[in-house]
């Protein structure tokens, strides 16, 4: 007999509806009680997973409306494997079509930026590009051998997403934002491990993708001046290279 | 074969504490963590555990491979174990009597199974299958539970003496799980002991747990959040004794208090195990 696969089908799918599993056991004034330990466990642990995962969002929202989100988002996105960190990356979306946050245009982009934070967090760790190598790229002596680090994110919004992120941070000082500016997101993780966030210029940004895809510092730089023809990228490169953000291409192919 | 942890008291390692740790080398038996927080690529939390791993004795505590669900294991998370047993040779690698995984959601808890002749099998396909895969012989926690099923023919003390013969494993008997389950099945947590093949425990866990009430009384939870209490500290002085030195792991997940409050508990468990050790040797003057 093959009982089992049918009581965890009826157990998973009662942790939703509340409907007891077959055979659960208990004095009946109390096995509602009891199963609801369950039911608050897996609830409470999926909230509080997404809260640590978009702290800036929850802030945003206060703590109940960020909570009554979260359980249907829950409620429609579980995870699919037991690895937390990488859970969530509907959630942006998810806001983006949730009627109840509509007055708040700007939350899907921070949590897009909050995701981005994770993934640089736990990025892989190749080797920054020595300053031999560097100098021997940006002088075009070797060509397309630069490739960024795979904690490098760029992010695009109609809003003002990092400016807002930053405001929600400890001893971030007041002020006026205007939530309809526009803004590019750099989102990588440096030296030290710890995750930044940096405001880019549009030449800045295609100075980046033109890097991802091409590994070519100058010619990177030659894109870049499509948006800016006095672009020049020599304080962005080394600030890259002194975050450790820039990796030999070779790195990446192994 | 890994060598075996430490028979002293180990703590579980939170970040927050990483700087006191790395600076003060606290003297403690081993760190232990769970084997999903570093399934991440790379970065701080690899760097910590790099650290902490070539100061102590490791425990990579498993909460996701749904050892008890009525699905197959799930390859992909054997295989990331197996990448971080691989990376660091933790001295010793332990799973839960429990599910949380079926149909392609992982639900995040460690959920109950009847013990039945069924979940046997399938519970000892299961263990066989990640000490295949792993390499190594697997240490078997008993649960935390709220409620009971009628489809059960054995009783848990016996269910997890069958696992182990059959499929070699050892068992990590958590004191608290076995003072909250009894409690809440309204059971003696003593008669449960009595009953349990301590010579199969391998490693031992202590933690706090939160408490509501029902009409028939106390229903217990497994929370982790608070100091180990004292009706727990007492269960495990008495197999301690009875077990001699192990070891012994204070669990505090949630609510993390500062280091010096975690670093007491331990204390306060290596203790009661040097207590033994000392009683021990009386007996031994003594024969």
């Amino acid at each position: 007999m093959h009982s089992h696969p049918d009581l965890i089908a009826a157990f998973r799918d009662g942790l939703a509806t509340g409907t007891l599993p077959p055979g659960a056991k208990a004095l009946p004034a109390e096995i509602d009680r009891r199963f609801a330990v369950y039911r608050n466990n897996v609830t409470h642990g999926l909230i509080e997973a997404l809260a640590t995962r978009f702290p800036v969002v929850k802030a945003l929202v206060g703590d109940d409306f960020f909570r009554a989100t979260a359980r249907l988002f829950i409620a429609q996105h579980k995870p699919t494997n037991p690895v937390l960190m990488l859970w969530g990356e509907d959630f942006p979306a998810f806001l983006r079509g949730f009627p109840p946050a509509a007055g708040l245009p700007y939350l899907a982009d921070v949590a897009r930026l909050e995701y981005a934070r994770g993934i640089a967090y736990h990025a892989a760790d190749p080797p920054p590009l020595t300053g031999e190598a560097l100098a021997r790229a940006a002088t075009g002596a070797d060509i397309a051998c630069v490739a960024l680090h795979p904690s490098v994110q760029l992010l695009r919004a109609r809003h003002a997403f990092v400016t807002i992120w930053a405001a929600h941070q400890p001893g971030a000082a007041p002020g006026e934002i205007n939530p309809l500016q526009e803004e590019i997101a750099l989102v990588l993780r440096n030296r030290l491990l710890d995750v930044e966030i940096w405001r880019l210029t549009r030449a800045e940004s295609l100075f980046i993708v033109g890097l991802g895809k091409t590994g070519h510092l100058l010619g990177a730089a030659g894109a870049a001046r499509v948006a800016d023809p006095r672009f020049d990228p020599t304080h962005l490169i080394l600030r890259l290279s002194a975050a450790g953000a820039l990796i030999s291409r070779e790195t990446t192919d192994v | 074969m890994p060598s075996p942890l430490p028979a002293a008291a180990g703590l579980g390692f939170k970040p927050e504490h990483f700087a006191t740790i790395h600076q003060t080398r606290p003297a403690l038996g081993f760190f232990e963590v769970h084997a999903e927080n570093y399934m991440g690529d790379g970065g701080r939390p690899h760097a910590q555990l790099a650290a902490l791993r070539a100061d102590y004795a490791l425990s990579l505590h498993g909460v996701g491979l749904s050892i008890g669900g009525a699905d197959p294991l799930d390859r992909d998370h054997l295989a990331r174990l197996r990448r971080l047993i691989d990376r660091y040779e933790p001295e010793s690698f332990s799973e839960h009597l429990a599910w949380s995984s079926h149909g392609g959601d992982y639900l995040n808890d460690l959920l109950p199974l009847p013990y039945t002749d069924e979940t046997l099998a399938l519970v000892c396909a299961h263990i066989d299958e990640v000490q295949q895969v792993l390499g190594r012989r697997m240490l078997l926690e008993n649960p935390s539970t709220y409620l009971e099923f009628s489809q059960s023919t054995w009783v848990e003390t016996d269910f997890l003496r069958e696992i182990a013969r059959r499929t070699g494993c050892g068992l990590l008997l958590d004191v608290n799980n076995v003072f909250v389950a009894c409690t809440n099945r309204r059971e003696d947590p003593r008669a449960y002991l009595a009953d349990f093949p301590l010579h199969l425990v391998g490693e031992i866990h202590l933690g706090g747990h939160d408490a509501e009430f029902l009409p028939s009384g106390p229903l217990l939870i497994d929370a982790h959040g608070s100091p180990v209490a004292d009706p727990v500290w007492a269960l495990f002085a008495e197999v301690i004794d009875r077990t001699g030195p192990l070891p012994v792991l204070i669990e505090w997940d949630n609510d993390v208090p500062d280091w010096p409050v975690l670093l007491s508990e331990a204390r306060a468990a290596q203790s009661l195990i040097g207590q033994t050790m000392t009683g021990r040797s009386r007996h031994a003057l003594a024969s």
